[in-house]
């Protein structure tokens, strides 16, 4: 396969897919029975397929050699060019993304709502993801990193649950603010670098290009779009209503690779490209990064209801990285990767784990299941095992995120690191307490009684993500020598400059 | 590569294969599997221990895989072969067999026994997986896998709320201690770029005067680490402060408290301090910290353990108190006390607890000390078994010779280890000396009053006879098939052999483990010890090189006073002639005891209102911060300035402005539009500059 543009193969083929989905609609005017299960299985064998063009690309990719690889560069003309390559960390981010695809077109079966728009936005956003961590120009990384935003606004506002209006809308308003800086500083940056290719700003910034005053401005307008995407605290608060009212396979994809998306943006933009002024913010996002913390898990512990709690949880971790991104040592920024992709598995089978309840039972308020051990033995296991995962139990990948970006924290500032590990302690109260109310006790709700266990579908949507969650935590090493020669490219652009 | 890693992964790969398979396995082919592989790994250990101390073995260290290693924070999966290990490796597989065993009997009627005999070898490979580590994450690994472990058995009944708040407070009360253990790891690399045992006491070694710059003050690197590592022994092993877990967690099964709560997992602590023994005797200060938290816990929970009425409680409270000399001992560099007391314990300890275990079986399941009285004629074998336990755990013997039960020799040592410290300025070594004084009488006097109130006097029904869950599935089974009893007798039944066969196993270990092991571990027979622990400054048995330096003569010696040799002697016995009137000949003056002094009656028995004071401060607190950062800070401020100030704002503009449709996809568009515009006006403006 090699001289095949093979990253625009896999990037685009879901779009392909939701072509295929409209042309199937408008054939058969989707009315006969069974159409909406067709679209499901085309969906399906789609995200399988790219999954596995993803693992082809794979194949052709040296995991040691520094820099893009599988380059694609064809020039659009009036200066604009297509431009698409990855290193490792994109790689990784990659993997993740196609991973999780055909794991939330299972856990979207259920949907019998506008079948076909729902498969097609899903796959729409597949490509917009996927586009976001192959792109290797600024103004192509821009187009698909807001995109991705349309599909997610429409999967919530249709397919939402009841104040799904107000969550889309909240959404749409965090993201758009931080976008329109961002792309002020793109546009800036291209004119100044006279290119719009990232590895060319990247070497044009090293140089001394963008000099520290104009670094902290564009540095604070990434950093206004990137927060929000973490999210950071304080402007986290659209992420808890985007999860309660989003669809399953959308909290999954939200918490999955969306939240992922701000940690790439720092690493690809803000450290390589204005390392002064990510030294000299460096203060100010270890303090956003333990206030989330604390105060995240804090709040999470008072939910009552179950994927609000897990997104507080979700912002907490999400602190983990930006701690780690910005220690700019090699455990903090591994660790850092690391706990995005740990977290991507985790999260997203926490909120699978959710959705199978809720497809049972249409609730999820904490206080509405209790007992669900006596009734669902193998669903109480998984739940289990996610949760520990939550709580950063070594074993799990939890465990490695967390104290790799701790270690590589300490040496900067051992009150940021001390004022994390705290966090360790409160995930640890909610997680177990969500866990106590919905899984032990007795089971005395009378609506409960009859509840079913995991189906074979079920069973194929959290076998995978088990296994991901131990091997990575029992075998770190598979990702983190994967991860280790984008991590030190990044850092040696990044301490250079930051010596000076 | 040697059998070593056998021992450690037996019981892991029994634990999975039970745990996954018990539907298709059944109850006994799986309880079968988990004893086998213990069993399995008890053969070995024993084997390498006879090996290491008597056949002339090695110290040694078999590396598995990398686990991490990310920028020189390495981490190999290792079993590493020495002293500390091969006493470890003993006491775990030992107990851990054992209990094994007697579960086949306490658990009979379980309907998820085959869950529970996994929870107990998952425990068993995590608690072997710390003690062989050879580097502190695989310790931590250990560590944390231990106290899932214990979360999952102390919640073992599942539908009981009371188990599970326990399994929870658990595990956040050693999260607390983690806190201090991780950060304490972290500070070992930041200041030594290893954290491998023996690369990082080199290190500290080769530059004790390093300190970290903590912005606001300056601290020794080697205390800042000792401290913190030494918060996590204070969770894991229950000390004053962070002890409120351990009574909570006799909620689990009774088999669970002898193998966790007392012979193992609250021993990590211990045995982590003793391993770091090279770092504590390099931190004066955090050595005296850890003498005055054991010297206060020792003497603390002893005071508690006398009013308590849970059979269980009285026990666990002894092991927190007993776990508190283990850690004095430790303070004051007596590392080989330390071990050895550690070691005897587990014994006695496990005995204890199952013999307390056994008791309750024989009651269907009552653990009140007040419910029960007349148990001796029935269950005699568990009398007798409870009792050499009780001998062994507050030390009877004849000073000055060696002639004593297991305790006799270890406790005893650690209190003249006290004392010979203080003699040699050692920080709070007179404290901890008068502690372990003081609460050798009280273990005394609690010890023998469980005893008298099980097993002596009239038997003293249960007027409101309790009904729990798990309680009743037992019953059915038992309720049937007993003559009724005479009367002051109490209507027990003796347990089966698979449970008094371990009770003798263990009590064989409380009566001879003293005597035996003594001079390996206190004189350092044979040279026991080797490198493994720091006997530099050992108040009695220092060693050879630090004994020659101070003109030393023969084999390093007591050189206590006799009254401090006797002292612990006639504690002991003043606690029993105490106990005696008020438990034995009088069922009634113990409670007429109580009411006089309820005041002091309620401070103990409430224990010092620890759980009270937490529970107002961290978790109505934490409930509080939750609370308002929610509604407040989230609701009222981020969101009122933020986006629903925003709606707000734009409502209101936009109705001003009467302008029509202003959705905010528009709004977006428009954006988008503008962004199109800038990078088309840019594009052209920059021309054919482009690459």
């Amino acid at each position: 396969m090699s001289g095949w543009p093979i990253l625009s193969l896999m990037t685009f083929l879901p779009a392909a897919g939701a072509l295929l989905i409209l042309a199937a609609r408008w054939s058969s005017s989707g009315q006969h029975a069974g159409h909406d299960t067709g679209v499901k299985w085309i969906a399906f064998i789609v995200t399988l397929a790219t999954l596995a063009l993803n693992l082809v690309a794979l194949s052709q990719f040296d995991a040691h050699q520094p820099g893009f690889q599988l380059v694609e560069r064809v020039p659009w003309g009036a200066g604009l060019e297509y431009h698409m390559g990855v290193d490792q960390m994109s790689m990784a981010l990659l993997l993740l993304t196609n991973f999780l695809m055909p794991l939330c077109i299972l856990a979207s079966w259920s949907i019998e709502k506008q079948v076909s728009a729902y498969m097609m936005l899903f796959l729409a956003l597949q490509t917009l993801m996927q586009g976001v961590f192959a792109a290797m120009d600024i103004v192509l990384f821009y187009v698909f990193f807001e995109g991705g935003l349309i599909p997610m606004f429409i999967l919530i506002g249709v397919w939402g649950g009841k104040n799904r209006v107000y969550a889309a809308f909240k959404f749409f308003l965090y993201t758009l603010i931080g976008s329109v800086l961002m792309l002020v500083a793109l546009i800036l940056m291209a004119i100044m670098a006279k290119t719009t290719s990232i590895p060319e700003i990247t070497a044009f910034a090293q140089q001394g290009g963008f000099s520290k005053n104009l670094q902290i401005w564009l540095w604070l307008a990434f950093f206004s779009s990137f927060a929000v995407k973490m999210p950071m605290w304080p402007v986290h608060t659209w992420l808890p209503d985007a999860h309660v009212e989003a669809p399953t396979a959308g909290s999954v994809i939200l918490a999955g690779v969306l939240l992922k998306m701000g940690g790439y943006g720092f690493l690809r933009f803000s450290l390589p490209m204005f390392p002064d002024a990510s030294a000299y913010f460096t203060p100010l996002v270890f303090v956003m990064s333990v206030i989330a913390i604390i105060y995240a898990s804090l709040v999470a512990f008072r939910q009552t209801d179950i994927k609000k709690l897990i997104a507080y949880s979700s912002v907490a971790h999400m602190g983990f990285v930006t701690m780690g991104i910005f220690a700019g040592t090699e455990q903090g920024v591994q660790g850092a990767i690391f706990q995005m992709l740990s977290h991507g598995v985790i999260a997203s089978a926490l909120f699978l784990v959710v959705g199978v309840i809720y497809d049972r039972m249409h609730t999820r308020e904490i206080a509405a299941y209790g007992g669900l051990v006596h009734r669902m033995p193998v669903y109480a296991a998984i739940f289990l095992l996610f949760t520990m995962g939550n709580v950063g139990l070594p074993g799990t990948s939890g465990f490695i995120g967390e104290i790799l970006t701790m270690t590589g924290t300490f040496p900067v500032n051992a009150w940021v690191t001390a004022g994390a590990a705290t966090g360790v302690i409160l995930s640890a109260v909610y997680a177990l307490t969500l866990y106590r109310k919905v899984a032990f006790g007795k089971l005395e709700n009378p609506a409960l009684a009859s509840i079913a266990d995991l189906n074979a579908r079920e069973w194929v949507i959290f076998v995978p993500l088990v296994v991901a969650t131990l091997v990575l935590g029992f075998a770190p090493m598979i990702a983190l020598d994967f991860t280790k020669a984008s991590t030190q490219a990044i850092l040696a652009g990044y301490d250079v400059f930051a010596a000076r | 590569m040697g059998f070593e890693p056998i021992i450690v992964l037996a019981p892991l790969f029994a634990a999975v294969i039970a745990g996954l398979g018990q539907r298709f396995l059944g109850d006994k082919p799986a309880m079968a599997l988990t004893t086998g592989a213990v069993g399995l790994a008890l053969a070995l250990s024993l084997y390498t221990f006879a090996d290491y101390v008597w056949l002339g073995g090695e110290r040694r260290l078999i590396e598995l895989f990398t686990f991490l290693d990310v920028g020189g924070f390495k981490s190999t999966w290792s079993v590493r072969i020495d002293t500390m290990s091969v006493i470890m490796l003993v006491v775990v597989t030992s107990v851990s067999f054992l209990v094994h065993l007697y579960s086949w009997g306490y658990m009979a009627e379980d309907p998820h026994r085959a869950r529970f005999f996994a929870y107990l070898s998952f425990f068993t490979f995590a608690m072997l997986a710390l003690v062989t580590a050879n580097d502190f994450l695989q310790m931590f690994f250990g560590w944390e896998g231990v106290g899932v472990a214990s979360y999952l058995l102390i919640g073992f009944w599942y539908d009981k709320r009371s188990a599970n708040d326990a399994a929870i407070k658990a595990f956040v009360v050693n999260r607390v201690g983690d806190f201090g253990f991780a950060l304490g790891v972290m500070a070992c690399f930041f200041a030594y770029g290893t954290i491998r045992f023996d690369e990082v006491f080199q290190a500290a070694a080769a530059n004790p005067a390093l300190a970290f710059d903590f912005k606001l003050f300056q601290l020794p690197a080697v205390e800042t680490i000792a401290g913190l590592l030494f918060i996590g022994a204070m969770g894991k092993s229950a000390q004053f402060f962070l002890h409120v877990w351990l009574p909570d967690a006799m909620e689990g099964p009774t088999p669970v408290s002898a193998l966790i709560h007392a012979a193992t997992m609250v021993t990590a602590g211990v045995f982590m301090v003793c391993r770091c023994s090279p770092l504590y005797e390099m931190a004066p200060y955090a050595a005296a910290f850890v003498t005055i938290t054991g010297a206060v816990t020792a003497l603390f929970a002893a005071t508690v353990g006398l009013a308590q009425n849970d059979i269980k409680r009285v026990v666990a409270y002894s092991t927190c108190s007993q776990l508190g000399y283990m850690f004095f001992a430790a303070g004051v560099g007596a590392y080989g006390a330390a071990m050895f007391h550690l070691f005897t314990h587990a014994f006695f300890k496990a005995l204890l607890f199952l013999g307390a275990g056994s008791v309750i079986h024989g009651l269907h399941h009552e653990q009140d000390l007040r419910f029960m009285g007349g148990v001796r004629k029935p269950m005699v074998l568990t009398w007798a078994m409870m009792l050499i336990g009780t001998l062994a755990l507050t030390g009877v013997g004849i000073p000055g010779t060696q002639i004593g039960f297991a305790g006799f020799f270890s406790k005893d040592a650690i209190i003249e280890s006290a004392f010979a410290a203080s003699e040699k300025g050692r920080l709070f070594g007179e404290i901890a000396f008068w502690c372990g004084i003081s609460a050798a009488f009280l273990t005394s006097f609690y010890s023998w009053r469980l005893m008298f109130m099980a097993f002596e006097g009239k038997f003293r029904p249960n007027p409101h006879a309790h009904h729990d869950a798990h309680a009743d599935t037992h019953h059915d089974a038992h309720d049937h098939g007993h003559a009724k009893p005479a009367d002051g007798v109490a209507p027990a039944h003796e347990s089966p052999a698979v449970m008094t066969i371990p009770l003798m196993a263990l009590a064989a270990g409380a009566v001879l483990a003293g005597v035996i092991f003594a001079p390996y571990f206190l004189q350092n027979h044979g040279d026991f010890w080797r490198t493994a622990i720091e006997r530099v400054n050992d108040p009695l048995n220092p060693s050879v090189a630090a004994h020659a330096a101070e003109g030393g003569h023969g084999e390093g010696g007591h050189h206590v006073p006799q009254w401090v040799m006797w002292a612990p002697f006639f504690v002991t016995l003043a606690g029993f002639v105490l106990a005696m009137p008020i438990y034995f000949f009088s069922s009634a003056l113990g409670g007429a005891l109580a009411r006089a002094f309820a005041p002091i009656n309620a401070f103990l028995s409430h224990k010092w209102y620890f759980d009270e004071l937490y529970d107002f401060v961290f978790v109505k607190g934490a409930r509080a911060l939750g609370d308002f950062f929610w509604k407040t800070g989230d609701k009222k401020v981020i969101d009122g300035l933020g986006p629903d100030g925003f709606a707000w704002m734009s409502k209101f503009t936009a109705r001003q402005m009467r302008k029509t449709q202003t959705g905010f996809v528009y709004h977006y568009s428009f954006f988008m539009l503008i962004a199109v515009a800038a990078v088309g006006a840019y594009a052209i403006w920059a021309g054919g500059g482009m690459p």
